[in-house]
């Protein structure tokens, strides 16, 4: 049953074949609305094409696997992409287990307490805080009382900081807490769809809270859950905001990687370089902004493809899921 | 034997079950243990946003905020103006001019939005058939995907030409630019709200209407609009919100002059692009640093009141239209 299921019929001429301004102006104000979603629509569609056509010119394998040269005139931007995902798999560490776990609790134990409002009021809330103040408290929380603290603590000199200084862990848990509310929303919405039946069914065999959460409902919220990850990833890459202070470098001549016993590993206390942070820094602080505007465009259509393929993807999930669900009722 | 048998049994069963009793305790208190660093780092932003912010107080007093008597250059007199300038002999930090530039980006972008915002939820709602909402809807949501960095990247090197042509503008970059990729963040935000308002209004209401001969556009404007009145405020609100956060593209497309100015057309500076680009340069500890932490704090306040109203009606009109 859907909003538009009950529609009168279409009167083309008021009786005596008048003309009928009431349909006349309905027809008009209903186009009128088409034409708005399909401005939108056409805009959206010319933003992408200009990207692709523009972008696709630049990015060729090497674009993807090279690194920047000549003073980031040339080359590519793998650097960029590999301190993408790094950041972005750093982030989903902290946040998915926190949020998931937030989550259970508020929908299978808290029930209408009054640890459960507030914690629901503060995540709503965190959702509407504006990205830069998560930037804000990244350096003055993570970088300077954390880090600074850490190496105080552990006597590093301030000449040369170990943990006070921007760096890809603290972007990345900057990114979490930025991220939590929707793994946290999208955790309790994939668990509010599972039936009471299915939990009532799981204790009249005898099965305990936890047995019931464990067996009979997180099985059937894990592509829910997953769902809401791939969402916050996809956010998390197209964030800059809130890692232009705590952790992206213009320019690093190596990737953010060291050697332990001989195996590179990612060294999470590097600046990184950052696919939105590039592209951000391209266009506006380069030494020659036209010149670099292919690398730009290149750079851009890389971040625009990954997030829809993420996107795209957190889409066709929620939609299996939908079916998977319908299914079982 | 049989009976110790059952007694030992029995006692086993009762060491699981508080075992098991155990283990339920130990999961609900980890769970809770969970919600609560949630809370707290939510909590600890506040505090640390606030804790900085005050300090700024202790550094500039706090008429200073506003503006500063300056020597004008022309009279030789001075005058009052109010005037951001933190990095110069005489700092000046009157947020004044970030607050006017925030409103010149976060007005015209949530009028532009609220316009297609309603109007493409009142489509997806009432007038598109099921398959051009299936296709469509996604469209939208795609829209909600793309990175702000690209939209400003796209504002920046493409829309900047159009819009300065279009309308002869003196600064490539300015306010408005600023509002329309602003209103590109926050359409979909206004048209999915707007169409969850819509189809919350019972299928009575319609029918009733339609009944009275009302024909379809009557129906949307004088019935189910005004049924859905405050779902549809609470998403405009929740769009002023989001306009008055969003940082990538203001910065990039706004034109980064902190102007107190009423005019569309000139470059602004919003508080948000002034902390994303003074941020980097500032020496911790000095009275710039906290100045930003405050205007931080003051973005914090505002856009929290904003949210905290977009719900209150938002929900109001849930539990109106539950009854």
């Amino acid at each position: 049953m859907t909003a538009n299921s009950v529609q009168p019929g279409i009167v083309v001429a008021a009786p005596g074949g008048r003309i009928d301004w009431r349909w006349i102006v309905s027809e008009f104000y209903l186009a009128l609305v088409r034409g708005l979603t399909a401005l939108v629509a056409l805009f959206l569609g010319w933003i992408l094409w200009r990207i692709f056509i523009l972008g696709q010119k630049a990015v060729t394998w090497e674009f993807l696997t090279a690194a920047p040269r000549h003073g980031m005139e040339e080359g590519g931007i793998f650097p960029a992409i590999f301190g993408t995902v790094c950041i972005v798999v750093l982030m989903i560490v902290f946040a998915l287990p926190l949020g998931v776990l937030s989550a259970i609790y508020l929908v299978e134990y808290a029930g209408k307490g009054a640890i459960a409002r507030v914690i629901r009021a503060a995540v709503n809330n965190l959702a509407g805080v504006p990205s830069i103040v998560f930037g804000l408290f990244g350096v003055g929380f993570f970088i300077l009382f954390i880090g600074r603290g850490l190496d105080t603590v552990l006597g590093v000199p301030a000449a040369q900081p170990l943990f006070g200084q921007p760096a890809m862990l603290w972007a990345a848990l900057t990114l979490a807490i930025l991220v939590l509310p929707v793994v946290i929303v999208s955790t309790q919405e994939a668990l509010i769809a599972v039936p009471a039946s299915h939990r009532a069914g799981s204790f009249a065999m005898g099965a305990t809270k936890w047995q019931t959460v464990r067996r009979a409902v997180l099985p059937q919220a894990r592509a829910g859950i997953l769902t809401g990850a791939i969402l916050s990833i996809s956010r998390g890459a197209g964030e800059t905001a809130p890692i232009l202070f705590t952790g992206c470098a213009y320019f690093l001549p190596t990737l953010p990687v060291t050697e332990i016993f001989g195996v590179p590993v990612v060294n999470p206390l590097s600046q990184f370089m950052e696919l939105s942070y590039h592209i951000f820094i391209m266009a506006t602080q380069s030494t020659n902004v036209a010149k670099t505007l292919p690398i730009q465009y290149g750079t851009t259509l890389v971040l625009l493809g990954l997030t829809f393929l993420l996107n795209l993807s957190a889409i066709l999930l929620r939609i299996y899921f939908r079916r998977s669900l319908r299914k079982r009722h | 034997m049989a009976v110790d048998i059952r007694a030992l049994i029995a006692q086993q069963s009762a060491r699981r079950q508080r075992g098991q009793e155990l283990r339920e305790w130990l999961i609900e208190r980890f769970l809770l243990l969970n919600g609560i660093v949630a809370i707290v780092l939510i909590a600890l932003i506040f505090i640390f946003l606030f804790k900085e912010g005050i300090r700024a107080l202790e550094a500039i007093p706090l008429h200073r905020f506003i503006g500063s008597e300056v020597r004008s250059f022309l009279t030789g007199q001075k005058e009052f103006r109010m005037i951001w300038q933190p990095v110069s002999t005489d700092p000046k930090y009157s947020i004044v001019p970030l607050v006017v530039g925030s409103l010149m980006v976060a007005i015209p972008g949530t009028l532009i939005a609220t316009i297609f915002g309603i109007g493409i939820g009142v489509y997806l709602s009432e007038v598109a058939s099921e398959r051009v909402r299936e296709i469509a809807k996604p469209i939208i949501e795609l829209l909600a995907g793309i990175p702000t960095v690209v939209l400003g990247f796209f504002c920046l090197t493409v829309l900047a030409t159009l819009v300065q042509q279009l309308f002869h503008t003196t600064y490539r970059l300015n306010a408005l630019l600023g509002g329309i990729g602003v209103a590109l963040v926050i359409i979909p935000v206004i048209a999915s709200l707007t169409e969850d308002a819509l189809r919350m209004v019972p299928d009575d209401i319609r029918e009733a209407s339609y009944a009275l001969g009302a024909n379809r556009w009557e129906t949307i404007w004088r019935a189910l609009l005004p049924a859905a009145i405050s779902g549809v405020s609470g998403a405009v609100i929740l769009g002023v919100g989001r306009a008055l956060g969003e940082t990538m593209i203001v910065l990039m497309a706004a034109g980064n002059a902190a102007l107190v100015t009423a005019n569309i057309f000139s470059p602004v500076r919003t508080m948000t692009a002034t902390i994303a680009a003074e941020l980097g340069a500032v020496d911790q500890g000095s009275p710039h640093y906290y100045a930003l932490f405050l205007v931080g704090a003051l973005l914090f306040t505002i856009t929290f009141f904003v949210n905290l109203a977009a719900e209150v009606v938002i929900n109001r009109a849930r539990s109106k239209l539950k009854l």
